[in-house]
Parts: structure tokens; sequence; C-alpha cells
């Protein structure tokens, strides 16, 4: 079933088609989804002017991605564009899991307060990419070029040069970095001769997003073997404008062309809904994979997002996760391009990204394997699991219907090892966590105060410090100490970090805590930077 | 000490994975046997006959096919 593409965008020649020679720029990123999209917004506002060239011209033929994680708000929050994407997502923190007709458990995602973002939304990717889409078109320093399709790569040490394709005829430009950002076909991974080894799942599953007023409370639903569906899953999410999510798992012999006729699908619906008062917006059959290329960065061409890696969609780890390289590879790539850190800097994007997707994948293909096992044997020890589940917690622990992405935590040489003893907090290498505080009788979140740079939070009261890469100074403090400090009234930051008075924090400007100090001493926070920076790298 | 059923691993995952994995590449009767004999040497390490007879009670009330037979 094909749908009308919503967002269309035009063509438009470029200078450089009309030079004798290609045309040179420091940062080339090929595809505009919403990695490509986000890396070059990422960029722009670090002052790098970027080429952003995307083989279509539209969006919004089809949904894929649909549930964003707080981490990736937090990102987008950087990116200015947090607050379209919640306004316009559905907000959702609480799931349920049923076996049969009955209700297994219920989960909660962020039951606490004091964080800016929701544990997710749920939004159409097409919204998602058209949001990027705009935020990218304000800023100076993006040049988004549509019906550009790259079609060759020639890489060498300095950078490489790329072959594209344009209604107008072809043309080529060089790049001193190329940044893949061309999905789960990327052709730069082709055309480089880069194996993306891994493993594809045998069932089949039916993606159907369909146009329905429901009066269904905004929850994540998953069913094993549901009375209307016997002997596999269904899953069912939320989405804006009436709009719903729903997943059936099809098994491994299904005939993917008949189970997308619309009449097959509406019955399957029918049985699942109860009604049949809805419309079909977009159906589609998919085999799922798991998959990764080994080195996310090759010389002078960097792997981001679908490229780099491909995961099940249970637990929407795939858009989330390419978002976190972004976030992880722009502040590197700028300290890299403005010689304020060495070019190894880049090697330690494939480190921790690779660490992550791995982990990705891991949890992605153990929850595939539970709603899919291989065997008969794999089957009875997921039914037992669902069986033992009613009567006991670890079972219930067991079942595994989808983890669902919170940030990753990087083991890392830019981290700092703790010297110091702390109960809990921020370990380094992990996410910085939210909190609120208040200044000048207003609330206001630690997200949105840290900027994307290197940041010292300072318990207390700040310190004058003379570092050599400037470093943004935030300080709060668990007594009203005016407005100059942030007023931790809550104790959210003093218990999420383990703060005492006198501690300090270094964030990374991707958010990562670098190092943390008992007590703030400048050289140890020196020390802490180099470091962050891969100054002072360890072989990584 | 009775039964405990409260979630021991820290990675409840990481161990149903384990015990996944040993099964890959066995015949289904291979399968049962690997089961058979991990229940035993897990049995044994209980080493306590009153769990190991609670435990048994929950896994039959578990597999018991409608929920009126189970002791909810
Ligand atoms: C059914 C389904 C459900 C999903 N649900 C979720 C979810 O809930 N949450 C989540 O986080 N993720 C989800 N995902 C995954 C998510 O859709 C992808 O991870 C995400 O789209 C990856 O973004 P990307 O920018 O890396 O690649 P893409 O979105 O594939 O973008 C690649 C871009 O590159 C362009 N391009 C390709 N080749 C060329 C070329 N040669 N020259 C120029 N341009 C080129 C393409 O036109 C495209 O615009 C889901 C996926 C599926 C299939």
């Amino acid at each position: 079933m094909e749908r009308k593409p919503l967002f269309q965008f035009a063509y438009c020649r470029s200078p450089d088609q009309d030079k004798r020679g290609p045309a040179h720029h420091r940062v080339v990123i090929v595809g505009a989804g919403p990695v490509g999209l986000s890396l070059a917004i990422d960029l722009a506002q670090r002052g790098i002017a970027v080429v952003l060239l995307d083989n279509a011209d539209r969006i919004g033929e089809g949904s894929r991605g649909i549930c964003y994680a707080k981490r990736t708000l937090e990102i987008w929050d950087r990116l200015g564009i947090g607050d379209p994407m919640v306004a316009k997502g559905v907000t959702w923190r609480r799931g349920k899991v049923f076996r049969g007709p009955d209700l297994l458990y219920e989960f909660d995602l962020l039951p606490e307060g004091g964080h800016k973002r929701p544990a997710f939304i749920n939004l159409q990717q097409y919204h998602v990419e058209n949001f990027l889409v705009a935020r990218a078109a304000a800023l100076p320093g993006i040049d988004l070029r549509w019906r550009n399709e790259v079609t060759d790569i020639v890489p060498d040490p300095a950078g490489a040069e790329l072959a594209i394709e344009t209604p107008d005829g072809p043309y080529s430009v060089r790049a001193d970095w190329v940044i893949a950002c061309d999905g789960t076909n990327s052709t730069l991974r082709t055309r480089l001769g880069i194996e993306f080894a891994g493993e594809t799942f045998e069932d089949q599953f039916l993606i159907a997003d369909i146009k329905m007023r429901a009066d269904l409370p905004t929850e994540r639903r998953f069913w094993f073997d549901p009375p209307f569906h016997e002997g596999r899953s269904a899953l069912m999410h939320r989405q804006p404008e009436d709009i719903w999510r729903i997943d059936l798992q099809l098994g491994p012999k299904a005939d993917a062309e008949e189970e997308k006729r619309p009449e097959i699908v509406r019955a399957r619906l029918a049985a699942m809904l109860g009604h049949d008062e809805f419309d079909l917006e977009w159906v589609s059959v998919y085999r799922f994979q798991c998959r990764r290329i080994e080195n996310f960065v090759h010389g002078r061409v960097v792997f981001c997002g679908d490229s780099a890696h491909q995961v099940s969609p249970f637990g929407a780890r795939g858009a989330n996760s390419g978002v976190q390289d972004v976030e992880n590879l722009a502040w590197k790539l700028a300290l890299v391009l403005s010689q304020e850190a060495p070019a190894s800097l880049i090697a330690t994007y494939d480190l921790e990204r690779g660490q992550a997707a791995d982990d990705n994948i891991r949890h992605s293909t153990r929850s595939t394997d539970f709603i899919a096992p291989h065997s008969a044997a794999e089957a009875r020890l997921r039914d037992a699991t669902l069986a033992l589940a009613r009567h006991a917690d670890f079972a219930k622990r067991m079942v595994n219907s989808g983890r669902l992405s919170i940030a990753s935590v990087y083991h890392t040489p830019l981290s700092t090892p703790d010297a110091d003893a702390w109960n809990g907090g921020v370990p380094p290498g992990a996410a910085m966590q939210d909190a609120m505080l208040r200044q000048g009788g207003k609330s206001l979140y630690l997200t949105d105060i840290v900027a994307p740079r290197f940041t010292l939070l300072c318990a207390q009261h700040v310190t004058t410090l003379t570092l050599p890469l400037p470093v943004e100074m935030v300080a709060i403090s668990e007594t009203d100490r005016g407005s100059s400090v942030l007023h931790d009234a809550q104790h959210q930051f003093a218990a999420r970090y383990d703060a005492t008075p006198g501690c300090a924090y270094l964030l990374r400007p991707d958010g990562h805590v670098a190092a943390r100090f008992r007590n703030i001493a400048e050289p140890a926070i020196e020390a802490a930077l180099s470091r962050a920076c891969g100054k002072t790298m360890l072989h990584v | 000490m009775p039964l405990d059923t409260s979630a021991r691993f820290s990675d409840p995952d990481a161990a149903y994975r384990l015990i996944v994995e040993a099964h890959r590449g066995l015949s289904d009767d291979e399968s049962r046997k690997l089961d058979a004999a991990l229940i035993l040497t897990l049995a044994n390490q209980i080493g306590d006959l009153a769990i190991l007879r609670e435990a048994l009670a929950l896994s039959r009330a578990a597999i018991a096919p409608s929920k009126d037979a189970a002791t909810d």
C-alpha cells in the first residue's frame, strides 16, 4: 500500500555544478534522514558549514520509527527542536504486557519527577524529519541539496571525492570529512566494500498504521498469544492525529504480498480491535535484522545511524541510537576541525558508539528471540517464563517484549576513573541526569542550563579556574545563595549526583560525564579536560 | 528458608540468554536432556528438600492449563 508524500521539497541547482573541477567542502553529509539532519544541525550550531546531500526530495510515503526516547529529546532540545517534537508527539511512560486474555504486568519507565522530558514520545518519523528539515533550513551554514544521489566515493588520506547524480546530470565534490548517514542500504558502505554483518530473523511482522478514534490510554501494549492472534504476538502504540501503530507477528512462512492485501489486514485488525471502524494509512511486512559494520570510522569517512548499525524495532533503538551517534561525533569533529584536539579523537567515536551498537543489538536480539523463539526448546523456555510470571517476580523480570532505549554508558579512555568514593551518582561515561532547580523564583531544568560545551557542574559555588579550553561553570547549591547560584530546592541534584558541597562534575559537550571530583582542584580538572579531548590519549 | 521468587540476578536478561544459548544447535531431544541435567545440577546446588518441594509446586501451578487450577 503506497501513500502520498506529505512533505515535498525542491531540487535546486548548486553553483558547485557549474565549477570545472570538484568544489571543496570541509564536511559533506550523505543522507538527510533523522541522523544526517541532526548531525547537520549540530555541526552548523558549532559554526561548521556542511553540505547535506539526499537522493529524494520528499518525506512521508510511510512511517517507520515512532518512539523517541528521553535522551533523544534532550539532544533535540540542544538542536532547538525539542519543543515542537514534544508538542506534536504524544507523551507516554507506561506499558502493559498481556498473556492470552490476561494482564501480566504494567511498567512505568519514568516514575520520578524532576525531568524536563518524558520517557518517550510517539511521533511519526515523517513529522520528525519535517521538523528537522525546517530547523536545518533556518540555520546558516547548511546547504541541503535534494535529489543529489551519491553514486560513488573515492577516499584518500586527506578526505574523499564524491560522485553525485542530479536531474541536471552528474557532478562531483571533494570533502575533508564525509559522514555517511545514508541508511541501511548505504551506497557509501557498498562502494567502499565494507561488510554489514549480522542476523536476519526468520519471523515476519506486519506493521500497520491505522486511523481511528479510540478512547484508550496512551501506553505501550504488548500481547503474547492474545485471543485475537493466537500463538503469536501483537504490539500497539498511539501516535498523534488519531493514528495507531499495530505490529502483528506473522511467523516465518507468511506470504508477505498476500498479508499486505487490505482485506486481509483489515480482517486481522478487526479481530484485534473488535470493530472495523478504522482506515488503513500504511501497511508493510518486515523481516527484522540486527547488523553492524565492524569499524564506524574508515579514514576520513565516518558512518552514523542505520548505515553503521541496524536493529529490530523492539526497544526503539534505531533512530534513537543514530541521534546519539550524532551527539557523540559532532563535538569531536568540531574540536578536530578547529585543531583543538588530535584527529585520533574520532577513533573514540568508533569505540564509544561501537559499544552502544553492541548493546543495542544485544538487547534487541534478546527481545526478538523472546518474542519469536528459534526452536521448540526456546519456545518452551519462553512459555514457562510467561507461565511463571503470573506467580513469581523473577520470571516477570525475564519476560522480554522489548527493552526500551536509554542513554548508553561509555567505557572509554576519555573518562577519568573515579579517584574518590561515590555512593551512586552519575559515573564517568554515563549521560547527565536531569534535575529541577530554581533560580530567581523560577523553576528550570538542568538539561536546559547545560550547553553543548564542556561544563563543570559545581556543588555550592563557582571557583575561578584557568583552563586550556573554555569550560562553562554552573554552580548549584542546596541552600538558596541568590541568583548566581542555582538552588537545588528539591535536593534532586544532590540525590541524583551524590553531590556534596565542594564536589564537581565535568561534562563533555555531549552531556556525558568525563570526570567527577569530591573536591575541586584545578590540576585534576585540567588533566581530565585534556584527557576528554583525546590529548593525553591512551591507546583506543 | 522459603523459596525466594524475587529477581535475584542483577541482569535477568543475561541469565535467560545464557540458557537460550546453551540450547542453540541441539536437537529437541538433546534440549530436553539438557534441561533435565540442568534441573538436577541446580537442585543439588540448592541442597534443600523443602525449597525444592516449593519450587516444584510453583512450577506445577504455573503450567496448570486453566487459571482456576493455578494457585493465584
Ligand atoms: C517498522 C519500523 C519501526 C521503527 N521504529 C522505530 C522507533 O520506534 N524508534 C526508533 O528510534 N527507530 C525506529 N525504527 C528505526 C528508524 O526508522 C531508523 O533507525 C532511522 O530511520 C535511521 O535513520 P538514518 O537517518 O540513519 O537512515 P534513514 O532514515 O534511512 O535515512 C537515510 C537517508 O539517506 C538517503 N540516501 C540513501 N542513499 C543515498 C545516496 N546514495 N545518496 C544520497 N542520499 C541517500 C535516503 O533518501 C534517506 O533520506 C524503526 C524502523 C522500522 C522499519
